[in-house]
């Protein structure tokens, strides 16, 4: 370990960040996670290829989130008339005033947060894959995309396609459009990703190479 | 077994690194560090509160309101969900009814339920109390299927005067609510759960 301030023995310590209990830093067998005795919050998750993984996931998520936005996801035609939407669409379709706000709020969550987020995962992982110094406001860019993991929605988004397809079937006939399956197939990827992700190892990363 | 707290220490949340008590912010990942969020539960309430005012009207006023060349009608989420039975689709009606209204009403019951217990102490166990947070934190997500539907459809059925749909003002009070409550279930230091009540002495920095 390299300088840190106070005893060196802290840094060989973890305290779980739910229960507060404290434990001596180990890193568990190759593909074992460790788990808080206490609160069963996963602690530590070491995978050899976990870091390649999530890379790797987090670029095909990038293309497809972009990919998704343009292309139209959902159809419809009803007495001759046709309409199809991307999200792109529904950020630029503000008619009703206020209501503008649901329609920015819900392309936000569909797709900004989580293009962001997987921007932010790329910019601090890819550094620490090829083994280079950690890129410069690493630590924030990771703070910030851990703090918008709950606010990135692309999964809700799939299940409220199909709700939607549904809700007017009355009215007209709807097809799904092939950004509906880009996004069945990015909140598959998205799941994985948070499997892999390991953030103790992370800032230990980020801590080591500093 | 010893907490943080215990051995004098402080612990990060964001990164699990500990530094002795009174260091201010993380050296490794610059969080702030604080043992126990001191004014955690007065923040949950706050935000509690502004997520129930909001979800009131939610549920009177229309979500959804659909034109056609015969009539213009105008859905509640409770409306909606039932016309979406009479269709015949159950499962679907059954998701919108599941994301709109048992999963706030619950989270609403179950953040003030983790609040109270905090201070009053309870007779579950803090690892079942510590499950149901990590449920409402979980689930609270998916109440926004509703908004997003709205929002869909609002944009997708614009078929001149044959049929069109506009979001009614409960999809902004109804989005708003589900934001504020997962501010609030943010806004809750687990840790509380955990201290014994002879460890909630003052609360340090």
């Amino acid at each position: 370990m390299t300088q840190t301030i106070g005893p060196d023995d802290l840094a060989q310590l973890i305290a779980c960040p739910n229960c507060d209990e404290l434990y001596q830093a180990r890193l568990p067998d190759e593909g074992e996670r460790a788990v808080c005795h206490r609160c069963h919050t996963v602690l530590i998750q070491t995978r050899e290829t976990a870091g390649r993984r999530v890379l790797a996931l987090s670029i095909a998520v990038m293309i497809l989130v972009i990919a998704a936005a343009f292309f139209p996801f959902l159809e419809i035609s009803a007495a001759g008339i046709g309409n199809r939407v991307s999200l792109l669409d529904v950020a630029t379709s503000f008619r009703s005033g206020t209501l503008v706000l649901v329609s920015v709020a819900s392309v936000m969550l569909i797709v900004l947060v989580p293009l962001i987020r997987t921007v932010l995962l790329i910019y601090v992982i890819g550094p620490i894959e090829l083994h280079r110094p950690p890129a410069r406001y690493a630590k924030r860019a990771f703070h910030l995309a851990q703090e918008l993991k709950p606010w990135a929605m692309t999964e809700v988004f799939s299940i409220g396609c199909a709700v939607a397809l549904v809700k007017v079937s009355d009215l007209a006939r709807l097809h799904f459009g092939p950004a509906f399956w880009m996004f069945a197939a990015l909140s598959i990827f998205v799941l994985i990703n948070d499997r892999y992700l390991c953030t103790w190892s992370i800032w230990n990363a980020i801590e080591d190479t500093q | 077994m010893t907490t943080a707290r215990q051995a004098g220490l402080v612990a990060c949340r964001a990164c699990a690194r500990v530094w002795p008590m009174g260091h201010e912010t993380c050296d490794r990942c610059g969080s702030r560090l604080r043992s126990r969020e001191g004014k955690s539960l007065q923040r949950v309430m706050a935000w509690w509160v502004v997520g129930m005012i909001c979800y009131i009207p939610a549920n009177l006023y229309p979500m959804l309101v659909t034109e056609t060349l015969v009539a213009s009608s105008r859905s509640t989420i409770v409306g909606g969900a039932i016309e979406i039975a009479h269709h015949g689709e159950v499962l679907i009606a059954a998701i919108v009814l599941i994301a709109s209204v048992l999963i706030p009403v619950g989270k609403f019951a179950a953040i003030a339920y983790l609040a109270i217990t905090v201070s009053r102490g309870s007779r579950n166990t803090p690892l079942r109390r510590q499950h149901i947070y990590e449920i409402v934190e979980f689930i609270g997500r998916w109440s926004m299927i509703d908004v997003f539907v709205v929002a869909i459809l609002s944009a997708l059925v614009q078929l001149s005067v044959v049929a069109s749909i506009h979001p009614g003002p409960a999809a902004l009070t109804f989005a708003l609510s589900v934001i504020f409550t997962m501010l609030s279930a943010k806004s809750f230091d687990t840790r509380l759960i955990w201290d014994t009540p002879t460890e909630q002495g003052p609360v340090h920095p």
